[in-house]
């Protein structure tokens, strides 16, 4: 199955925090400076969509990599 | 409202295809369908593709195509908590439920009650995981079935049948009858396959709105000005007050906590053919999130054409409130034929996950309430033909609740739903990482949070789940499941630390740390 790692704190899986900024509501109520006329607020939160997904398969790509070094 | 030949007839013909795919399901992969972790798991078989089709499927419902911009049409800002609250939910999945899969694979767990069992050795816990799960499952399905109620009005075929001052509307019940005989025979398969369909309608209607709407309404611009500036943006809060923000961080927090405790995500997840399965999907996942978004601003395309005022959907609106909004967007902007398509892909987007709860309430009442305490010797033949039984019963309970009940009734039991259900995190979650906790702290955490939830929805008279805490003198709006879930969270690990001190007891536990993976 692979992905398992033997021992240790997987520190890289703290980037999976970052989507918490999200919940900071202030950092992002606003209309300006909008996109395609879609105003901040909207199209701010759609692009976390994408960043969080990234994020996410590198953490994966990662765990993928130690596993196969952990292996050796 | 009149009614359209072209798109009955397309909204028809695609229902019969899923029908037919739904008993065409019982023979894919083969398995042998009196064993329940066959029938209610799909045998754990899935791939990542089927998978992601699934969950897609399962966890994107009728609430997200019509009640998530029936909120933005109505509330503006406000609705769009959807979207944080679907970016926070795949990191989860990808570090949490690996370990439930794991561990349930090992062991032949079904549910999560089953997990917390055999971690605490306590029934009396997995009952209460169990009970929360069933009943916060029931008005979720009664949700399902007013998204194929509206789609059905909207379509002019709602031809209502009077039994003894009870209205039954007969294509519901054509819907609702169709649902249940497939799910009985093919089980899990049925919503796996019939998911493709949807998904495929689903991403197309969505392609659809964005291409056709922005066009005959003047742009994106032109729709955002239109809406209105007070609907745009969150209202900044008074002095001394959170205000809508901290209302719309713990909506959108609160509600990623409960979403993978419903039964039907956990049955959606269970079968998955392997961790990594889940793990890819928790990354592929979020171009589910992207639609979702797009769907979201449909409540405001809705604004902007102004449906609301229009004399031809007066009915729908005063029979559906703001849930009328897409289908009369919808029927407002397409040619009829892509009326057809969006509507059945609504009705079919309801389907699937009606399916999968009904599926997983069974597989809970079936393992933890049957097997655990009725008839504990039951053979697995009996087992799955219980659940089967159990399918129809949680689906015509469905039913009944819109029949009965005034629809309100069955959007405030699914806020309460989502309050309920978030009290089991501790057992569920905590419990993949900490044998050490004590079931009865845990029992009490549970009871406490669920009191102390239902209690602060009840303060807005079931209208609201937003509950506003005051803390060192200011005002902070709050959702009531994450207020609930910290009371609960502290009862439950502090009470566990005390108990501990005071006399330690040897861990009930069936599983190894090995078995997390």
């Amino acid at each position: 199955m692979g992905g398992k790692l033997r021992e240790g704190f997987r520190w890289h899986y703290l980037v999976l925090l970052a989507p918490l900024l999200l919940l900071w509501v202030p950092s992002y109520n606003r209309s300006e400076p909008s996109l395609f006329g879609l105003p901040f607020f909207y199209w701010y939160q759609m692009t976390w969509v994408v960043v969080t997904a990234l994020l996410t398969a590198i953490v994966f790509f990662i765990d993928k990599a130690l596993a196969r070094g952990a292996k050796r | 409202m009149k009614i359209d030949p072209i798109a009955v007839t397309i909204f028809v013909t695609l229902f019969a295809l899923v029908t037919v795919l739904g008993f065409v399901a019982a023979g894919w992969r083969r398995g042998d369908l009196t064993q329940l972790h066959e029938w209610g798991l799909g045998g754990r078989r899935f791939g990542t593709i089927v998978s992601w089709f699934l969950l897609g499927g399962d966890l994107y419902t009728a609430y997200t195509f019509v009640a998530v911009p029936a909120l933005v049409f109505g509330a503006g800002a406000m609705g769009f908590f959807a979207m944080p609250y679907t970016v926070l939910v795949w990191p989860i999945l990808f570090v949490v439920f690996p370990r439930l899969w794991s561990v349930c694979h090992k062991h032949g767990y079904v549910t999560a009650a089953d997990f917390v069992r055999a971690r605490y050795g306590s029934r009396g816990l997995a009952l209460a995981v169990a009970v929360t799960g069933i009943v916060a499952t029931m008005p979720y399905i009664a949700l399902q079935l007013i998204g194929i109620e509206v789609v059905i009005a909207a379509l002019g075929l709602n031809m209502a049948l009077h039994i003894g001052g009870v209205t039954v509307d007969l294509p519901l019940l054509a819907a609702f009858a169709i649902l249940a005989a497939y799910t009985y025979s093919s089980g899990l398969r049925a919503p796996a396959m019939i998911a493709v369909v949807k998904d495929l309608l689903i991403y197309g209607t969505v392609f659809a709105v964005m291409i056709i709407v922005p066009a005959k309404l003047g742009g994106f611009g032109a729709i955002f000005a239109a809406a209105g500036k007070a609907k745009l943006l969150l209202p900044t809060p008074p002095a001394g007050s959170f205000g809508s923000y901290s209302a719309y961080a713990s909506l959108a927090l609160g509600s990623a906590a409960a979403l993978l405790l419903y039964p039907h995500s956990v049955t959606g997840i269970l079968s998955a053919s392997s961790r990594d399965v889940i793990r890819r999907n928790a990354i592929v996942m979020p171009t589910y999130s992207l639609a979702l978004g797009l769907i979201a601003l449909m409540g405001l395309m809705a604004l902007a054409a102004g449906v609301k005022t229009m004399p031809q959907y007066a009915e729908g609106f005063k029979a559906f409130g703001p849930n009328f909004a897409i289908p009369a967007l919808i029927l407002q902007t397409f040619p009829s034929w892509l009326v057809g398509v969006a509507f059945a892909a609504i009705g079919i987007g309801a389907l699937v996950p009606a399916a999968i709860m009904s599926i997983a309430s069974a597989n809970l009442f079936t393992r933890n309430i049957y097997r655990e305490f009725l008839r504990p010797n039951c053979s697995p033949a009996e087992e799955s033909q219980v659940a089967k039984i159990v399918s129809l019963a949680v689906k015509a309970g469905g039913l009944i609740f819109i029949i009965l009940l005034p629809q309100t009734y069955a959007i405030v039991l699914q806020l309460l739903g989502g309050v309920w259900i978030s009290q089991t995190l501790p057992a569920v979650i905590l419990g993949l990482y900490l044998p050490g906790l004590r079931p009865s702290a845990l029992l009490l955490g549970w009871a406490a949070g669920i009191g102390a939830g239902s209690w602060m929805v009840a303060q807005s008279s079931f209208t609201s789940a937003i509950y506003t805490l005051h803390l060192f003198g200011t005002a902070m709006p709050c959702y009531a499941a994450v207020a609930a879930l910290a009371l609960n969270l502290a009862l439950a690990v502090g009470l566990s630390v005390v108990l501990h001190s005071i006399a330690k007891r040897p861990l009930r536990d069936a599983t190894a740390a090995a078995d997390y993976g």
